[in-house]
């Protein structure tokens, strides 16, 4: 395919092309996945979440910053809401980011979340084999930022750096549950302002509290829009990887994010055929009629249901 | 399905307030457009790279500062370097009248100005991108 040839000279016009095709067409974004997979592998995948607002497009503008100072090639994918009443979205992490426009080897694409839920999109994870293979050595996903719904960013990235801010004050509790397994490291930003020791105190003394973490992680205070301590967090990140690699949790935790994405593609295919066979009947809809009128139970309708796209 | 429409508002030049441009990002985005907004004083080299990056379908610029002369044919002539004069250009603010036609003749596709209703914003756009 002449723009995947295009994009592994370097040419970002069709690397954007292909990520175009991927977001908008089922079809041609396969074959594009197909050709490009056996290219991928090679980049270092990082999360960047935490809340709306906590600096994530800021830590990331400066991320780069130091990396290109180590001459790496850089991807980025910055995930924004998609309005589901309209659609539409805007997204704007770019604003952040625009010292690196012009810079040859720093590919920036925003993504709208599309209906997806989960602080992804649909696409990310191909989106991300794209910059892969365009040979990016680390590439950051920026989540959308909202809190229980960051469990996914696990599932696509190598190591999750959770941006935390001063003043979240009791939502710290109530969010910890979730949010303590996901976070490889924990960047504290803001830390200009009053209450960022406390912060970092506190998310420390939660981590102790935390079982079953195979590494206590660690938790760097930054200040980002000053580009203090940044280099305390690249290194940080180098170490998260060198860990993962050492120990063996890399392959385990990319094998496991495989067995995820794989179950995501039957399922997506299983839900269209289910649709596809019944809609001669009227699809899902006479089904959930049926259950309505207490006519018939939801297991005998599963099974009808399975019978229909032969897997029973 | 039909593709979502991508487009790049950018606010270039020295002047400082951007609330026409994010009034009008707001806009496209409630009639189901995704909206790249890059923010205040881009030169149009950032923008067309973003443009790029962003694989959008329309960059739209918003003009104040009187350097649409300068601004346009910028932006235009790096799209036409970098094989991307596809991407429909087109521009608002404060542009005068007489100034229009060679603007239009340059290549920018519409300019909209003050007192443009942004709904006709919004159908052109969806006329004159291509599917
Ligand atoms: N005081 C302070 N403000 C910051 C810092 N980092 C980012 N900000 C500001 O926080 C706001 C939100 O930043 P942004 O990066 O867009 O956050 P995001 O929504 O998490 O991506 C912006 O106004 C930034 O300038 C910091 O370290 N200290
Ligand atoms: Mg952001």
């Amino acid at each position: 395919m002449e723009l995947i040839n295009k994009m592994l000279e370097g040419d970002k016009r069709s690397c954007a092309k292909l990520i175009s095709i991927i977001e908008n067409d089922e079809k041609g974004g396969e074959k594009i996945v197909k050709e490009i997979y056996p290219m991928t592998g090679n980049a270092h995948v990082i999360g960047i979440t935490g809340p709306p607002g906590g600096g994530k497009s800021t830590l990331t503008d400066k991320l780069i910053k130091h990396l290109r100072k180590k001459d790496k090639k850089i991807g980025v994918i910055a995930v924004d809401p998609t309005s589901p009443f309209s659609g539409g979205a805007i997204l704007g992490d770019r604003i952040r980011m625009n010292d690196h426009a012009l810079d040859p080897d720093v590919f920036i694409r925003s993504m709208g979340t599309r209906g997806y839920l989960g602080g992804l999109s649909k696409q990310t994870r191909n989106a991300v084999k794209v910059l892969d293979a365009y040979g990016c050595d680390y590439i950051f996903i920026e989540t959308v930022g909202v809190g229980q719904s960051e469990v996914d960013i696990v599932k696509a990235a190598d190591t999750v750096v959770m941006v935390m801010v001063p003043g979240l004050g009791d939502d710290i509790q109530s969010i910890k549950a979730g949010i303590m397994e996901i976070g490889d490291i924990f960047a504290v930003n803001k830390s200009d302002l009053m209450g960022s020791q406390r912060t970092a105190t506190e998310i420390k003394m939660m981590l102790d509290l935390s079982e079953n973490l195979d590494r206590r992680p660690p938790v760097v205070m930054v200040t980002a829009n000053r580009n203090e301590n940044i280099d305390k967090l690249v290194e940080e990140i180098d170490a998260h990887i060198a860990y993962m690699e050492e120990t063996g949790n890399l392959e385990k935790r990319r094998r496991s994010n495989f067995e995820d994405e794989l179950l995501n593609l039957v399922e997506i295919e299983i839900k269209k055929l289910i649709k596809e066979k019944t809609e001669a009947d009227g699809g899902i809809k006479t089904y959930a009629h049926q259950l309505l009128s207490r006519d018939i139970d939801p297991y005998t309708i599963r099974d009808e249901i399975l019978e229909k796209i032969n897997l029973k | 399905m039909s593709k979502t429409i991508r487009v790049l508002v950018a606010k270039p030049g020295l002047d400082g307030h951007d609330r026409g441009a994010k009034m009008i990002a707001r806009s496209l985005r409630d009639a189901g457009m995704e909206v790249i907004y890059t923010g205040l004083r881009q030169s149009p080299e950032q923008i067309v790279a973003a443009a790029i990056q962003e694989d959008v379908d329309v960059i739209g610029m918003s003009i104040l500062s009187g350097a649409h002369n300068h601004l346009f044919p910028k932006v235009i002539n790096l799209l036409k370097e970098q094989n991307a004069e596809d991407i429909l250009v087109i521009g608002g603010g404060v542009i005068p009248e007489e100034d229009i036609p060679k603007l239009k003749e340059m290549g920018v596709k519409a300019i909209f100005t003050p007192g443009t209703q942004t709904k006709d914003t919004v159908e052109f756009i969806k006329n004159n991108v291509k599917k």
